[in-house]
């Protein structure tokens, strides 16, 4: 597409002008007020213990430098649409982004010196000496006063200058961050997967400084991989090297089939290898995504399949939970008659699955006729009862109450205990389910009931109108999901050997739904990358994460996510085909439109002057 | 004497002060295409929801095959055999033009979660012939709907073959009765025209007895058994074409226009 110069001559050019200023100012002082919040929410003293690159760049500070690039690209960017004169990107884009991000250093100036001259530790508690000293790089008021908007100019015009590059050139910048972020932020894992059983001490050695973080000669080696591969990549692009996903992409019938069985087998192999190699620490983590892979996995037919929003999913895992404690325990509640046995996990698990169905049929029954936002509400109610019930007075004598329901023991197979000591046997246990619950998820979509869902989720009452029984095909949702995440439940009570009402709180609804939707909903691939993502980088509500630094912004970087992704790619990570068309309409249908004139020309020839075919 | 299928008694709905039909009575008999025509408003569309079970008749009552409709929901009106298609086109958009017709055969169909987990013979016997079934329907239409077409969700389709597809989709459900809700509106001459002659095939070689809601005199003229009109919620003339085209009510209904001109 050739690109007119036109910038808005329709406006006066001083109109112009002054719209493009305040358009600076606008998303400098923004850029302002997100540094100094950032600032004041203190993650960049209580991450600057985690480096990303040593001694030069700790986590602390990354918290506050990608801020001014991403706004100084986003100055600048536009919605291109088909047919809009396209506005040549130049020096004004940089400048522009410059000007942002000193406004938005200021902002930082300007707090270092409140900082300085005032006391406000009372209401806000980050108002500290340490927050002081961070943001003058340890020199002294001066430096601090100067250095933020000399370094927001720079990553301001860098990010202005996103814009100019070519798209290769953006591409390979794009790896390069990329590689030494991935690297740095993996070291756990990595480290763990190269040295626990591998002798590849010296590979983390050279990549790795002793106390953490890359070392200089890692970081500058991460940095030419990322480059590499960003370059095969442009090179994918332009057809000289082959693109594994797209010729994936483009096969059709047995071979598709064939490649999907090479996929799922190296998949199976890889996810039975891994584990071997890993620590506890990281066999623990992959545990943990395991059990919410599982979760997430159950909601996505509640939600991304059926189309309800359950936001009281948690009953679900309590269920599973508790009933699982209490069926295997010696130490459950006291209210117990001696006819109910002491069992072993996987008859308690029967038990939990018809328990489990009741649960879906008993909360799914009264809400299932309502729709939208009050069946959301409504749920939401449930969970939070289900977990009051457990904690009450009433129910105290068979659940415990707040003490919960301890010792319980793991999952005797007879040759091996699997209990959360031993953080692997449990993964194995996990994976297991979560293979059930793909197959399970994977079959019934493309099945009868997995079209009533989809219909249901489409138009509700055409889809009770076209012969489907919306009451019956929504409660089979609601059981199936609640089935898998009682699954998930049961073994994370043998997990973590005690369970207490604290474990199924609200928030714990609330992650399995920002997983769904983060990870692509109605996407199985996507849920699993969702999980792996937010549980595994960031952690879940109770268990840490790689970055277990985050921990106490955890919350606010979810719900930062969510709303990045609602806004800018609501389809999530791995889309499903079927979501991102429903939720990019417009352009779906203006290319449908496009190439059904083709069509309608070829077959009626019916009079059509727009478009000429190719 | 044919078969009486359908019978409706005296029926009436308000909404609110609003009395969207009154006294209603009706009667269809198997085999036979029945027009309903009426001014905008008149109450067409609710007299369809009110078979299909999704609005609630104050009064009256509605009998097919010699059983009562009130009080089912719609998907049971559907699996009696009366199936309908919308005014304003409500396709499942984002379901491809196959499944859009594979679902509507959910209540002439029963395999549930174990066979779908299974994949036992009877699902996968299942699962071919609602597809074949599917295929079927949809060649009704010559090569619009089928092919390559299969596999596109439905919302790529032009807007005539969207109001194929919701013809499809009825017929889908295998039903006696198919409510057409005004199949031909935004069509242009010639594949209204086209439209016009498969709803005679629809009753002749597949057997569907047809009541339609329909603006187009020209298409009620040449397809009609016998034609109903409402004015207000009430029936203010029922017979053939002709007499009804003539007839001064009708004539005055339209605002003094005589039908015929009025298409
Ligand atoms: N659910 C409803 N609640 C309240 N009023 C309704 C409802 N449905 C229809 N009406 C009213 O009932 C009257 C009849 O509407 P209906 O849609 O049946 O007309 P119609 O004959 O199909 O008209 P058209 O030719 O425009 O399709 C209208 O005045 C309409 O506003
Ligand atoms: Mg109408």
């Amino acid at each position: 597409m050739s690109a007119p110069m036109a910038t808005n001559e329709t406006l006066p050019a001083r109109a112009a002008l002054d719209q493009e200023w305040r358009k600076v100012v606008n998303h400098g002082l923004l850029l302002a007020l997100v540094l100094v919040f950032v600032s004041l929410a203190n993650m960049p003293v209580s991450l600057d213990s985690r480096m990303i690159i040593e001694p030069m760049l700790s986590m602390g500070y990354l918290s506050l430098l990608w801020i001014p690039v991403v706004m100084g690209f986003i100055v600048s960017s536009e919605k291109v649409l088909e047919g809009i004169a396209y506005h040549a990107k130049g020096a004004r884009e940089v400048l522009a982004g410059g000007l942002v991000g000193l406004i938005g250093g200021l902002g930082l100036s300007l707090l270092v010196v409140l900082i300085d001259n005032f006391d406000l530790r009372d209401p806000l508690v980050n108002w500290s000496p340490a927050l002081l000293d961070l943001l003058q790089f340890g020199n002294g008021i001066g430096f601090g006063v100067i250095i933020w908007p000399v370094l927001g100019f720079g990553l301001g015009v860098f990010g202005g200058a996103l814009h100019i590059f070519t798209a290769m050139t953006r591409t390979i910048v794009g790896w390069v961050l990329g590689a030494v972020l991935g690297i740095a932020v993996f070291e756990t894992v990595i480290i763990d997967l190269l040295t626990e059983r591998l002798p590849f001490e010296f590979i983390t050695d050279w990549f790795y400084f002793i106390r953490g973080g890359l070392s200089q000669q890692g970081a500058v080696t991460a940095a030419l991989i990322g480059g590499g591969l960003g370059y095969l990549r442009v090179l994918a692009q332009r057809g000289v090297v082959p693109t594994p996903v797209q010729d994936y992409k483009q096969l059709v019938g047995p071979e598709r089939t064939r490649a999907n069985t090479i996929i799922i087998i190296t998949c199976g192999v890889a996810t039975a290898i891994l584990p071997l190699l890993l620590g506890r620490i990281t066999n623990e983590l992959l545990a943990n995504v395991g059990l919410f892979v599982l979760l997430a996995l159950g909601l996505n037919i509640v939600v991304g399949l059926a189309g309800i929003l359950d936001l009281g999913y948690v009953a679900f895992f309590a269920v599973g939970g508790y009933a699982t404690a209490i069926l295997t325990s010696p130490n459950r509640g006291d209210s117990w008659p001696d006819w109910v046995p002491q069992s072993h996990w996987f008859a308690a698990l029967i038990v939990v699955i018809l328990l489990a169905i009741l649960t879906g049929l008993f909360i799914g029954a009264p809400v299932i006729r309502m729709r939208g936002d009050y069946l959301a509400i409504v749920t939401l109610g449930f969970g939070e009862i289900i977990r009051l019930l457990f904690l009450s007075d009433w129910l105290g004598g068979y659940t415990g109450g707040a003490q919960g329901v301890t010792n319980i023991p793991g999952v005797d197979l007879g040759f091996v205990e699997i209990k959360g000591t031993d953080p692997r046997a449990i993964f194995y246990l996990v994976a297991v389910f979560c293979a059930i619950a793909i197959y399970v998820s994977w079959r019934l979509e493309k099945s009868r009931l997995g079209r009533a869902w989809m219909a249901i989720r489409e138009d509700e009452s055409v889809a009770e109108a076209m012969g489907i029984n919306t009451v019956n095909v929504k409660l089979m949702a609601f059981v199936v999901g609640a089935v898998l995440a009682s699954f998930s439940g049961a073994i994370f009570a043998a997990k973590v050997g005690s369970i207490f009402p604290t474990s199924f709180i609200i928030l714990v609804s609330i992650v399995i739904l920002v997983v769904v939707i983060v990870g692509g909903m109605g996407n199985i691939v996507g849920v699993i990358a969702g999980a792996a993502v937010l549980i595994g980088v960031l952690g879940g509500p109770k268990q840490p994460g790689l970055l277990a630094e985050f921990s106490e912004f955890k919350l606010l970087i979810y719900g930062a996510l969510l709303i990045f992704m609602m806004l800018k790619r609501p389809e999530g990570l791995v889309p499903n085909v079927r979501r991102t068309r429903e939720l990019h309409q417009e352009e779906f249908l203006q290319d449908a439109w496009l190439r059904s004139q083709v069509d309608a020309d070829e077959q009626d020839g019916a009079p059509s002057g727009e478009v000429a075919p190719a | 004497m044919s078969e009486r299928l359908l019978t409706i008694d005296n029926l009436s709905v308000t909404f609110g002060g609003l009395h969207a039909l009154k006294n209603l009575d009706f009667h269809v008999d198997k085999g036979e295409i029945v027009s309903v025509i009426g001014p905008n408003g008149a109450g067409k569309t609710t007299f369809f929801n009110m078979i299909s079970g999704m609005v609630e008749p104050t009064e009256g009552d509605i009998v097919f095959k010699g059983e009562s409709l009130i009080g089912l929901d719609p998907n049971q009106v559907t699996a009696r055999g009366i199936a309908r298609t919308f005014q304003n086109v409500r396709l499942f958009a984002n379901m491809t033009i196959l499944e859009n017709v594979m679902v509507a055969q959910h209540c002439r169909t029963k395999q549930g979660v174990f066979g779908a987990l299974f994949n036992t013979s009877g699902f996968k016997q299942e699962e071919a012939e609602i597809r074949e079934w599917g295929e079927k329907v949809l060649g009704f239409f010559g090569s619009r709907l089928v092919g390559y077409r299969l596999d596109q969700p439905a919302s790529v389709l032009s807007y005539a073959n969207r109001r194929r597809l919701e013809v499809a989709r009825a017929m889908a459900t295998k039903p006696e009765v198919i409510l057409l809700d005004e199949p031909v509106a935004g069509m242009n001459p010639r594949e209204s025209e086209e439209l016009t002659g498969l709803i005679g095939q629809l009753r002749d070689e597949w057997g569907f007895t047809i009541v339609m809601i329909e603006h187009d005199m020209g298409v009620v003229r040449d397809v009609s058994d016998r034609v109903v009109v409402l004015d207000h919620g009430e029936t203010i003339a029922q017979g053939s074409y002709e007499d009804v085209s003539t007839n001064p009510d009708v004539i005055e209904a339209y605002l003094g226009r005589p039908a015929e001109e009025a298409s």
